[in-house]
């Protein structure tokens, strides 16, 4: 789960990490009072959206007067803001930080993220900051530095004083990359984070160092003991189709093709849809039915499914485990007859039951396509939506 | 003979008492597989389904000598389970809870390795369909039926691949000695590469069916092994071609985030290391087939 930079920034400054002051806007009024509030001569006004890539999609300014804090919050309030991150959809803004502008010497990257190999958390550090992770590690590989951290001891001094002296921090700037390393680590420990990011991590002109951008992502699994992490979800920041689903217990990702599928387990989803792609075909989406789908599950997954106006056909994939093909074909009935077959489906049953389902199905009356194994399941529901739907 | 899950393997189920330990629980034994006790805290010297019921793994080791363990436990608790297990001596754990906080799984793999070789726990799963054995038995979800006994291995992620990989080789007339699914997670108890550790030191086993997704490491060090380590073929099939970059498929570690991650790096990856790769998940069955009949031949 993500949450914004100003949350990032709040946590991480609670932890101990230095952040500049700033103040959060839900209105333009508001932003440029946050500006007088804050006093000074220039200030950082951010659009507030789950995205990376801000700057460069037109969200960010540093503006000189109240006034242009004012006009360009105006801009950013209810634009759907494009990055390269967000998808040609963009995002909504309905939230701006305006934050004290900061005198930069130069710009470090520090994250922390889970690392799979290791199975641990790693400390990602670059002397080169700024720009994109992925920028960085394409230009300038030889830049990074990389450190995991036993979870039996946790961070260790030395590691931290190692990692700063070989970003070129000298005084008392180690000191206070100690501080924030540590801090960073106590708060992806303590709040189960999945990632944390500060990028920039500036010196200032007076040599200290400043968080002036700030990420952070949590453990979805872990939510259940973070209820004030948890309380941080952003609903606006989220696909609709995607959340709606996610709240009956269905993983679906929204896809660009016309082919709706609905599939019992992740695996068996993904190579689905690739063997839709080999037909000749497009999936529109990934969705896992999940263990123990009831007809109710079913019904709920075609409506998810059918949300998207660009879906021609369904095709449902079902290799029962825990799962019955009876009751799946009992959703796949109760499904066209309370939501209609406004598209052909087409259905493949295997596992537990199949057979009864496949009789459920028949003796259903209704135009179902059936078949047999997977590759002809992708290759009915490629031709069954090149006809003019019934 | 078989891995994992032999004739002499003696199991106990935690979490056997809720309703989902409880269904696979009378699953397993009635097709023969040996459930010897449950593990459920406060609910020790009960009866359930005709085994005893114990408070404790310590206690329920010490009373039926089990060795083996299959773990029901909600995701908030499972992890504690997961080390209740690996203290009281167990060799073999199977955790089927999908929803494991990362960080938890992390202190499991830490705490697992305070133990010296000879009595370290191996871990399978968690978020996996389990381990079958045809013909001797399983500890997990799978429908049992649609596996044949044979000299195969099977190793996956996914749990409903691997079932679609068994009965393409059934239909062909090729049996499995084991099908381990280590599960979806980003931190898993066993690797790729420990199970094919696993089947090729397994005199049962001919071949492995490896059914590998996209993101993490594992099927690149997989790759490896096999390649340096191996003298039994193996055959590959890699899901999520058609996966976009930086969307998490379902599995909490089905997300390409790093180089290397993506399906084709993995296909590329395999292929180089002299690995059989399927071209599309309806031809595993046949792919094998012909690695077989040509290892017949030569």
């Amino acid at each position: 789960m993500d949450i914004h930079e100003y949350q990032a920034k709040e946590i991480l400054a609670r932890f101990g990490v230095p952040v500049p002051r700033g103040g959060l806007a839900y209105s333009p009024e508001q932003a440029e009072f946050r500006a007088r509030e804050l006093g000074g001569q220039a200030w950082v006004v951010k659009a507030q959206i789950h995205s990376g890539g801000r700057g460069a999609a037109g969200g960010v300014r540093l503006c000189r007067s109240a006034h242009e804090v004012r006009d360009f919050a105006a801009q950013l309030f209810g634009r759907q803001l494009v990055t390269r991150q967000t998808g040609p959809a963009g995002k909504a803004v309905y939230r701006v930080w305006v934050e004290e502008a900061s005198d930069i010497a130069r710009e470090l990257y520090l994250g922390f993220v889970l690392d799979r190999k290791s199975e641990r958390i790693m400390i990602v550090a670059s002397a080169h900051g700024g720009m994109e992770i992925e920028d960085l590690a394409e230009r300038d590989p030889a830049s990074l530095r990389r450190m995991t951290i036993d979870p039996a001891t946790g961070l260790i001094d030395f590691q931290a004083r190692e990692l700063a002296f070989s970003l070129g921090l000298s005084g008392g700037q180690v000191a206070q990359m100690v501080a924030t390393l540590r801090a960073c680590y106590r708060a992806f420990r303590d709040l189960d984070a999945t990632m944390v990011e500060i990028n920039p991590l500036a010196v200032t002109g007076t040599g200290d160092l400043a968080a002036l951008d700030a990420k952070m992502s949590f453990d979805t699994n872990a939510l259940f003991r973070q209820p004030a992490i948890a309380e941080l979800r952003d609903r606006s920041q989220e696909d609709p189709r995607e959340s709606a689903a996610a709240d009956h217990g269905l993983a679906y990702v929204g896809l660009d093709g016309d082919i709706g599928c609905i599939i019992n387990g992740a695996g068996l989803a993904m190579a689905t849809m690739d063997m839709i792609k080999l037909a000749g075909g497009e999936p529109a989406n990934f969705l896992d039915i999940g263990g123990g789908a009831s007809p109710e599950r079913v019904v709920r997954a075609f409506r998810t499914v059918l949300a998207d106006g660009n879906v021609r056909v369904i095709l449902v994939n079902i290799f029962a485990g825990i799962n019955r093909c009876d009751w799946v074909a009992e959703g796949v009935v109760q499904a066209c007859r309370e939501v209609g077959l406004a598209v052909p489906v087409v259905v493949r049953l295997a596992g537990t039951n199949a057979e009864e389902g496949r009789r459920i199905l028949q003796s259903s009356g209704l135009p179902l396509v059936t078949a047999g194994t997977l590759a002809d399941a992708a290759a009915r529901a490629v031709a069954a939506r090149l006809r003019p739907a019934a | 003979m078989a891995v994992l899950i032999t004739e002499s393997t003696r199991i106990l189920i935690q979490g056997m008492s809720g309703r989902i330990g409880q269904f696979h629980a009378a699953d397993m034994i009635r097709h023969g597989t040996r459930v010897v006790g449950g593990v459920t805290p406060g609910r020790g010297g009960e009866t359930l389904l005709d085994r005893p019921l114990f408070n404790t793994v310590r206690e329920a080791v010490a009373a039926t000598g089990a060795d083996a363990s299959l773990i029901f436990v909600p995701p908030p608790f499972a992890a504690d389970a997961i080390m209740e297990a690996a203290d009281a001596g167990i060799r073999t754990a199977v955790c089927v809870t999908d929803g494991i906080p990362a960080q938890d799984m992390m202190k499991v793999k830490r705490f697992l390795r305070r133990y010296p070789a000879e009595r370290k726990m191996r871990l399978i799963g968690p978020n996996c369909a389990g381990v079958i054995s045809p013909g001797i038995g399983f500890m997990g979800i799978m429908p049992p039926h649609i596996y044949m006994p044979g000299r195969v291995g099977i190793v996956g992620r996914s749990g409903t691949l691997g079932y679609e990989a068994a009965s393409q080789m059934k239909d062909l007339g090729i049996g499995v000695s084991t099908s381990v699914g280590i599960g979806g997670d980003p931190i898993n108890g066993s690797s790729f590469r420990d199970i094919l550790e696993l089947f090729e030191a397994d005199p049962g086993t001919d071949a492995v069916m490896l059914i590998g997704e996209i993101g993490g490491p594992q099927e690149a060090e997989a790759a490896a092994f096999a390649r340096d380590r191996m003298t039994k073929p193996v055959v590959a099939y890699i899901a999520g071609l058609s996966a976009p970059k930086g969307r998490k498929m379902g599995h909490a570690g089905a997300i390409i985030s790093a180089f290397g991650e993506s399906a084709q790096e993995k296909v590329e990856i395999l292929s180089a290391a002299g690995i059989t790769v399927a071209p599309n998940p309806s031809a595993m069955g046949e792919t094998m087939a012909q690695v077989l009949n040509l290892r017949k031949v030569a």
